[in-house]
C-alpha cells in the first residue's frame, strides 16, 4: 500500500518490548511534527494471554485517555483516517523485540573473517546472536552440535569462503547443522529458516544438504573477497524471514501485522536506522547506547580509513540493569563496581543488593546510596558493552593480492573503527540514563562508563523514542527527523577530556576552555568539574591545550574549535587521564568528583 | 501503568494446584483424563533422534573427497556397531591398509563426496516425563502432555536453585529469625525437604545435602554462600538445572531475612507429608518462581487469607528494597499524585505502617509486594 506522507496528520506507533509495550502519538501541528502523548502497558506475548495485541490495545487506551482522542473503536483497533482533532489516526506502525527479539545463530568458516561478517549482518538487521559457530573455533564437531541443539534460533545465517575459493569447509558447516537438526523457537511444524550467504560455488551443495531440515534461501556472499563485505542482501533476507516466519508465528502478531500497512521492524533495526540517518545528515561520528533491563545495545557510525561512514551495532545479551544486573556483577567483578561509589559499601552487601535487584527487577532505588549503586553498575555495563562493540566494529583494509599465508595474518588488515577521540556525539538511552533523576548523573555515567576522551557532545533520548522514530522514518523521514531533533534528543552539554602523558602532577593545568570567546576555566590534572553556562542552544567552543602533551582530539598541544550544543550540564571537564578504568579510585576521590558536579552534598 | 507493585508470591494452605506437563517435542501421552497419578508416574514420553557423529574419513585415510565411495565398506542405511570398520584404503603399493571404524553404534546416514565425511546416527533415545505432583489428569494434549490438578498446599519462594524433586516436609528446630548452622541439621534427613531459619551456612547446606535431604527451604541466603554451594556465580536468574543434589529455595531474598511466619505456619501443617519441590526460577517475562507443593492437610484449615487483586488501603505488604528491605507492613494511604523521593525521582508511593518498628514510612509502590 502506498502511503502519502504529506497526507499524514496523526500517527500512532508502538514498540512492543520484552516487558513493556510503549505507544506514542505523533501529531502534525502548525509549526512542525510533535510527539504528543505516550501510553504504556505490560507486553502480553507470554501465557496466559499470549497475544501481543492485548498489551498494544491497553497502551492505546492509555494514549486515548490522556489525549482525549478517540482511537479505539468497537469492531477494530482504531478509527483509521483522522477526521478531526478528536477522532482517529491516519496510520499505525510498530517495532518489536518482544519474546526475546529476533534470535539468530550464525555459522562461518574462519572466525575472524566470514563468521564475523555474518555476525555484523545479523546484528545490523536487529538480531541477537545467540551463538556463533566457526570451522576454526577450536571446538570438536560434537561440541558444536550440542551447542546448536541447545539454542533454538529463529533464523540461521550460514556463511563461509570467499567467492571462487574452497567449498569444503562451508559444506562441512552444513553437515554439522544437519547433524544438530536445530528446531525453531516458534511454530512446531515450521521448517527452520536458513539463509546461505557464503561462497557462491558452494550454494548448491549447501542447499542440498540443508534442504532436509530447513527452508533455505541463497543470497549474495557477505564476504565476496577478504577485504570487502556485502551485508545488505543478507540483512534484507533476515528482515523478510523475520516477517514471514518469526513475526507471523509469534503470539498475536498476525493480527498486529494486519493493523499496519508497513512491516513491523525489529526494535534494534529501527534504532539503528535513526542513528545512521542522524550521523549521515549531521556528518558526525555517533555512538548510541540503549541500556535495558536484560541487554545493552550499542550502535556506532564512524568513518573508516577511506572516509566512508560505517554503521555497526552490537548487543550484549546479558548486560542490563535489572534481569541481567547480576551478570554485570559476575562479568565486571564487585571491585570494579565498588570503585565508582562515593561511599563505602562492603562487597557482601553490594552482592546481596544486586542479587535482590535481579530477583525483583521492577523495584526502584529509594535512597541516594542505592541509586548510585545502580549507576555504578550502569558504568560497568557501558564499559563492557563498548568493549564488546569495539571488538566487532572493525574496519577492513584493502590488500588485493593475498597468499595463503596471509589468511593467517588477519590482524594486520583489521583496525578498530571506534575512536573515542574522534567521537562527536554520544546518545544515551534506556531508563537508567533517560530517567536519571539528575541529567548530570546521566552525563557522568556516560563519561565514566565509556571513558570518553576529547570533546564529546552528550545527549540522551528523552523517553526512548528512537525505535518509534526509526519505523516512522521509513514512511516520513522528514517528520521523524523533526521529532528526533526537537522532542527526542536532549542535549545535556559537552564533555571535555584531555588525554595526556605521564610527567604531570595533580593540579597541573591541562587546557583552557573558551566558549564564544569567553574563558570558562582551566582543566586540571585529576580534577572533574562543571563549567556552568547560562547559554542554551549552540556555542563556539575552543579548547586550548596548556600542557604540551594534552590532546583533545586533534593531537598533542593542538587547539580544537567546535560548534557545540549546550544544555543543563554545561561543559563538564575531566582531568583524570585515560584509560579511566584503574581500580585505584578511592571513595574520597569519587566523593570529590560527585561533590564538584553537585551530585553530593 | 496502574499495577506498579509486584503481585506477590502465593502461600496457600489449601488451593487448587494446576500443573501443565509438556514434552519438549511431540511424543506419546501415556495416561488418560481422570487417571490418578503419583508424582513419579510417567505421563508421557518421546523419542529423541540420536546424535549424529561425523567421521572424517578422508583425513584418516589420506584420500580425496571424491575417492570416498571406493573406500567405503558400508552403505547409507546400514546399521553399524561401535568399532566396526566402515572404510579402508590401501597405502603404498598396496602393502599397508588403513582402516576407519565408527566411534558409535548407529545407522549410516550420509556419505559425502563433497567433504569426504560419513555421518553415523545413534539410535533414538526415549525421554520420559513424570507427573511431578500427585493428582488427577484433568486434560490431555495429544502428543504433547497433560494437565494435572490437585487440592494441595502451595508455597512459592522468591528464588531457588536445583530441579524437581520429591521428599517429605520436615521442620527444622530453628527459629525463623535464626541463622541455620550445621549443628541444626539432624542426622536422619534422608529424603527430607527441610524448612526453617535463614542464612544457612555453607556447612549446613553441604551437611544436609550429604545426608540425603532433597530440599531446603529458608528465609534468605547470602550471595557468597549460594555461589559456594552451587559451585559458580549465577549471572542471570534462570535456574533449575544446577548440578546439585538438593534443591534450595529462599522465600525472601538475599541477605539475612527471617523465614516468613506465614510460610512456617502453612508448611508446618504439612510436616511429614510427601511434597514436590522445584527450584526453577525465571525472572523474565513468563516469570517462574520456585515452589513447594504437598497434599493439603486439615491442620491447614483456617490458615487461608483473602488476597485482594490490587494494592488497596489495608493490603498487607512486604517491602522489597532498602532501606526497609525484608520488613512487613500494612498500607495506610495511597496518594494518587507523584511524590519526589530521596533519590530525586518522582514516583507513585504508598504509606505503609510497619508494626514491628512502630512507625509509618513512605515507599515507592514498585518496592512493595503483596504479602
Amino acid at each position: 500500500m502506498r502511503i502519502d506522507p504529506q497526507a499524514l496528520r496523526t500517527v500512532l506507533v508502538t514498540d512492543c518490548g520484552s516487558t513493556t509495550t510503549k505507544a506514542l502519538l505523533f501529531e502534525k501541528r502548525e509549526d512542525r511534527w510533535h510527539q504528543t502523548f505516550r501510553g504504556e502497558a505490560p507486553t502480553t506475548v507470554e501465557e496466559p494471554v499470549a497475544d501481543v495485541t492485548v498489551g498494544a490495545l491497553n497502551a492505546f487506551t492509555e494514549v486515548q485517555e490522556l489525549s482525549n482522542r478517540a482511537i479505539l473503536k468497537d469492531h477494530g483497533p482504531f478509527e483509521v483516517t483522522a477526521e478531526d482533532a478528536t477522532r482517529g489516526i491516519d496510520l499505525y506502525l510498530s517495532t518489536s523485540s518482544a519474546g526475546g527479539g529476533l534470535q539468530m545463530l550464525v555459522a562461518g568458516v574462519v572466525r575472524n573473517i566470514t563468521t564475523e561478517s555474518a555476525e555484523r549482518a545479523a546484528l545490523g538487521a536487529g538480531a541477537i546472536v545467540m551463538e556463533s559457530i566457526s570451522a576454526d573455533d577450536g571446538r570438536e564437531d560434537h561440541e558444536k552440535i550440542e551447542r546448536i541443539r541447545h539454542v533454538k534460533p529463529d533464523i540461521i545465517l550460514v556463511t563461509g569462503g570467499i567467492d571462487g575459493g574452497s567449498t569444503a569447509h562451508v559444506v562441512e558447516m552444513a553437515e554439522i547443522l544437519v547433524a544438530a537438526a536445530p528446531r525453531p523457537r516458534f511454530g512446531d511444524t515450521l521448517r527452520l529458516p536458513v539463509i546461505y550467504a557464503g561462497n557462491a560455488n558452494a550454494a548448491n551443495d549447501v542447499t542440498e544438504i540443508l534442504s532436509g531440515i530447513a527452508n533455505v534461501v541463497v543470497v549474495e556472499n557477505v564476504r565476496p573477497t577478504l577485504d570487502s563485505e556485502n551485508l545488505g542482501p543478507a540483512r534484507e533476507a533476515i528482515h523478510e524471514f523475520f516477517l514471514s516466519h518469526v513475526m507471523s508465528h509469534s503470539p498475536g502478531y498476525g493480527k498486529l501485522l494486519s493493523w499496519s500497512p508497513v512491516p513491523v521492524m525489529p526494535t534494534p533495526a529501527a534504532v539503528g536506522d535513526m542513528v545512521q540517518s542522524y550521523a549521515e545528515r549531521t556528518n558526525q561520528n555517533v555512538l548510541c547506547v540503549d541500556i535495558g533491563g536484560a541487554t545493552t545495545d550499542v550502535f556506532s557510525v564512524f568513518r573508516d580509513r577511506a572516509g566512508t561512514q560505517v554503521f555497526n551495532r552490537t548487543v550484549s545479551a546479558n548486560l542490563g540493569m535489572s534481569y541481567s544486573v547480576a551478570n554485570v556483577l559476575v562479568e565486571a567483578g564487585a571491585a570494579h563496581i565498588q570503585r565508582w561509589l562515593p561511599f563505602d559499601l562492603s562487597e557482601a552487601e553490594l552482592r546481596d543488593r544486586l542479587r535482590n535487584k535481579m530477583i525483583r527487577p521492577t523495584s526502584i532505588p529509594q535512597t541516594i546510596e542505592d541509586l548510585y549503586l545502580e549507576q555504578a553498575v550502569c558504568r560497568e555495563a557501558l564499559r563492557l558493552s563498548l568493549k564488546h562493540h569495539r571488538s566487532l566494529a572493525i574496519g577492513l583494509e584493502g590488500k588485493k593480492e593475498r597468499s595463503i599465508a596471509d589468511v593467517f595474518r588477519q590482524s594486520t588488515d583489521r583496525y578498530e573503527l571506534v575512536d573515542l577521540m574522534q567521537l562527536d556525539v554520544v546518545i544515551g538511552s534506556g531508563g537508567v540514563l533517560s530517567h536519571a533523576p539528575s541529567r548530570m548523573q546521566a552525563a557522568l555515567m556516560m563519561i565514566d562508563g565509556f571513558g570518553l576522551a576529547g570533546i564529546t557532545q552528550l545527549t540522551v533520548d528523552s523517553i526512548f523514542m528512537m525505535p518509534h522514530l526509526g519505523v516512522f522514518a521509513s514512511v516520513h523521514p522528514q517528520a521523524a527527523q523533526e521529532i528526533f531533533e526537537h522532542d527526542c534528543l536532549i542535549y545535556l552539554g559537552v564533555a571535555v577530556v584531555p588525554v595526556f602523558s605521564v610527567g604531570t602532577k595533580l593540579g597541573d593545568a591541562l587546557a583552557e576552555v573558551i566558549l564564544d570567546g569567553r574563558s570558562l576555566g582551566v582543566v586540571r590534572v585529576g580534577e572533574v568539574a562543571r563549567f556552568a553556562t547560562a547559554e542554551r542552544g549552540s556555542g563556539a567552543l575552543k579548547v586550548v591545550p596548556l600542557h604540551k602533551t594534552a590532546n583533545v582530539g586533534a593531537g598533542a598541544g593542538v587547539v580544537v574549535e567546535k560548534v557545540v550544543r549546550l544544555g543543563e550540564c554545561g561543559v563538564v571537564v575531566d582531568g583524570r587521564n585515560r584509560p579511566c578504568i584503574s581500580s585505584s579510585f578511592v571513595v574520597s576521590e569519587q566523593k570529590r568528583v560527585y561533590q564538584n558536579l553537585g551530585l553530593l552534598r | 501503568m496502574s499495577q506498579l507493585f509486584t503481585p506477590g508470591l502465593q502461600i496457600s494452605a489449601a488451593t487448587k494446584v494446576v500443573k501443565r506437563r509438556d514434552l519438549p517435542m511431540r511424543g506419546r501421552v501415556l495416561v488418560a483424563v481422570g487417571d490418578r497419578v503419583r508424582s513419579d508416574t510417567v505421563v508421557a514420553e518421546a523419542d529423541r533422534e540420536g546424535e549424529l557423529r561425523i567421521v572424517r574419513v578422508i583425513d584418516e585415510l589420506g584420500i580425496l573427497a571424491h575417492e570416498i565411495a571406493s573406500c567405503m565398506k558400508v552403505s547409507i542405511g546400514d546399521v553399524v556397531r561401535e568399532d566396526q570398520c566402515i572404510a579402508e584404503a590401501r597405502g603404498l603399493w598396496g602393502l599397508f591398509t588403513t582402516k576407519v571404524s565408527t566411534p558409535i553404534t548407529g545407522t549410516v546416514e550420509f556419505i559425502s563426496t563433497a567433504t569426504g565425511h560419513v555421518g553415523i546416527r545413534a539410535p533414538k533415545r526415549t525421554i520420559k516425563l513424570s507427573a511431578y505432583i500427585d493428582g488427577v489428569v484433568r486434560s490431555v494434549s495429544e502428543e504433547r502432555g497433560v494437565v494435572i490438578e490437585e487440592a494441595a498446599t502451595f508455597v512459592q519462594g522468591i528464588f531457588g536453585v536445583g530441579g524437581e524433586r520429591v521428599g517429605t516436609i520436615r521442620m527444622l528446630q530453628v527459629p525463623a529469625d535464626t541463622a541455620v548452622a550445621d549443628a541444626d541439621i539432624p542426622a536422619d534427613v534422608e529424603g527430607a525437604i527441610l524448612v526453617g531459619g535463614h542464612s544457612p551456612s555453607l556447612a549446613a547446606l553441604q551437611k544436609a545435602q550429604t545426608l540425603g535431604a532433597v530440599g531446603f527451604v529458608t528465609g534468605s541466603i547470602d550471595d557468597e554462600t549460594l555461589c559456594q554451594f552451587v559451585g559458580y556465580d549465577i549471572g542471570v536468574a534462570l535456574t533449575g538445572d544446577e548440578p546439585i543434589a538438593m534443591t534450595l529455595i529462599v522465600t525472601e531474598g538475599f541477605g539475612r531475612i527471617p523465614l516468613n511466619r506465614r510460610i512456617i505456619d502453612v508448611l508446618s501443617s504439612t510436616a511429614g507429608f510427601r511434597a514436590s519441590i522445584s527450584g526453577a526460577t525465571q525472572v523474565r517475562a513468563g516469570a517462574l518462581r520456585p515452589e513447594i507443593i504437598s497434599k493439603a492437610s486439615s491442620a491447614g484449615a483456617g490458615l487461608e487469607r483473602e488476597y485482594s487483586s490490587g494494592l488497596v488501603v489495608g493490603s498487607q505488604v512486604r517491602l522489597i528494597r532498602v532501606p526497609y528491605f525484608g520488613m512487613h507492613g500494612v498500607v495506610t494511604k495511597l496518594p494518587s499524585e507523584l511524590v519526589q523521593i530521596e533519590t530525586g525521582a518522582y514516583a507513585r508511593v504508598a504509606h505503609v505502617s510497619i508494626p514491628a518498628e512502630g512507625r509509618e514510612v513512605v515507599v515507592p509502590r514498585a518496592n512493595l509486594e503483596m504479602a
